[in-house]
């Protein structure tokens, strides 16, 4: 049900989009917020891989029996999640050259964006991972099944599936973030629709635009988590 | 890697620290209108005739799924179209207090359904009247999940104030960024902000913490 409900969002915003690009003379000022558009799914992309690989490293991290490890995971998180976005995307490009690491545009934004929303995400796996019931820990022992085996096949398989709808959320949560990238010089859509607006003083059009782009991108992640989680939990029987 | 401990003492904590008042003023007056805003958003969605809540229930879902620096810029560039011209720091803290909003409000709604549906039947069963119903009842029971992700947005709302330095509100961000290109010095600026806003989000942490125990405590039993 909400995945046809968000089928049909994404589908509407897409072709409402379109219409009104195609119609009107909003041909002027499009290419480049496409452009800009373009800069946004890459910088999304790489930051959520960074960000999917960070919040389940660091969520089970948090868990472990080993010391350092656990407050390594756990200073990470309370830093990245302590401080603003738009601050750590300034420190990693205008800070970290002047201890001699010297990042490009692309790469400060996506290690800061991914960073910042791993450490959410940590706490989303962190959730779902103690959610796992401890029965299944206790059949494993009783099974005598090695502690990093039953991790990796009895506690993650069963976890992944409810971090899903929480990952979902942060990913369109990510995407809006990624409105920050200007900061660091890159121009994505939000920077393209202020300089387009600055060219040709059409704010409401182009505004709109880029919030209706911003709509679409979120239905599509909203609609691609509702379907995955569908996947991965029929073979579980549950009736949703 | 030259850290100048004179430049930091000299130029930039004075200046951030009179920045600070202008973030922590964007913070509270924000949060007090995001409170009150999910609280009309959220009434509405719950309204009783189909029409508003579907279209409350449209509105909550655009504004969550599009960013928050696009609608400050929205609110910003196309107000003055219709002749509504505010000071940058009301309209930064009037596209806050929108955003927050649509996220407030589900945590009111989810507040209010958290509370066992036997609660209700019980206060009919014993003939209460709906407004104390709410008022001693449902309110009180529905509190303990509300305040810390109340909390948690007030965190939140403190952290979305540097995006207000894109529409040249003075506040600590804008503040770092200017000495930044004025002294052509990064370093101790940025820093500076991040180490406050860190320090800042720490503590509130904390003090959220302090007041779900209170709650637990003092509503609960």
């Amino acid at each position: 049900m909400t995945v046809r409900i968000a089928a049909i969002a994404a589908l509407t915003a897409f072709l409402v989009g379109l219409a009104v690009a195609t119609f009107s003379e909003l041909r002027v000022f499009l290419p480049a917020l496409l452009r800009g558009a373009v800069v946004t799914i890459k910088i999304s992309v790489l930051s959520a891989f960074l960000f999917w690989a960070m919040a389940f490293v660091t969520g089970i991290g948090r868990l472990s029996k080993i010391r350092p490890i656990r407050w390594t995971c756990a200073v990470y998180i309370e830093v990245f999640r302590g401080t603003s976005l738009l601050v750590i995307l300034f420190w990693f490009f205008f800070v970290l050259p002047e201890f001699g690491v010297l990042l490009s545009a692309t790469a400060a934004a996506v290690l800061g964006v991914g960073l910042n929303f791993g450490a959410y995400g940590a706490e989303v796996v962190r959730g779902a991972v103690a959610a796992v019931p401890q029965g299944q820990r206790e059949a494993a022992v009783a099974l005598n099944i090695p502690k990093h085996r039953y991790m990796l096949r009895v506690i993650i398989p069963q976890a992944i599936p409810v971090t899903i709808p929480g990952l979902s959320n942060l990913t369109i949560e990510m995407i809006k973030a990624t409105a920050l990238v200007s900061a660091v010089t890159l121009v994505d859509i939000t920077f393209a629709s202020v300089q387009q607006n600055q060219i040709h003083y059409r704010t409401l059009d182009i505004f709109l635009v880029t919030l209706m782009l911003y709509y679409c991108f979120a239905q599509f992640v909203r609609f691609g988590g509702a379907m995955l989680e569908e996947r991965m939990t029929r073979h579980l029987g549950k009736v949703h | 890697m030259d850290w100048q401990w004179d430049f930091t003492f000299e130029v930039v904590l004075p200046r951030l620290w009179e920045a600070a008042g202008v973030t922590v003023y964007a913070t509270v007056m924000s949060f007090l209108f995001a409170l009150l805003g999910g609280l009309i958003l959220m009434l509405l969605k719950t309204s009783r005739f189909r029409l508003v809540s579907f279209v409350a229930g449209e509105v909550i879902e655009f504004i969550r799924a599009t960013p928050l620096l696009v609608q400050i810029f929205f609110l910003f560039f196309v107000l003055p179209q219709f002749g509504i011209l505010l000071p940058p720091l009301t309209t930064g803290i009037l596209a806050i207090s929108i955003y927050n909003s649509a996220l407030t409000a589900e945590v009111y709604r989810a507040g209010l359904q958290s509370v066992p549906r036997g609660q209700w039947e019980a206060a009919k069963a014993l003939n209460i009247p709906t407004h104390r119903v709410y008022q001693r009842i449902i309110i009180p029971q529905s509190l303990p999940p509300i305040i810390p992700a109340l909390g948690n947005y007030l965190v939140a709302i403190f952290k979305e104030t540097p995006l207000l330095s894109f529409v040249a509100v003075g506040e600590i961000m804008h503040a770092s960024k200017l000495i930044g290109s004025q002294y052509y010095r990064f370093t101790e600026a940025v820093t500076i902000a991040g180490i406050f806003f860190l320090v800042l989000s720490l503590i509130s942490a904390v003090g959220i913490r302090a007041v779900e125990r209170y709650v637990n405590k003092r509503i609960l039993h």
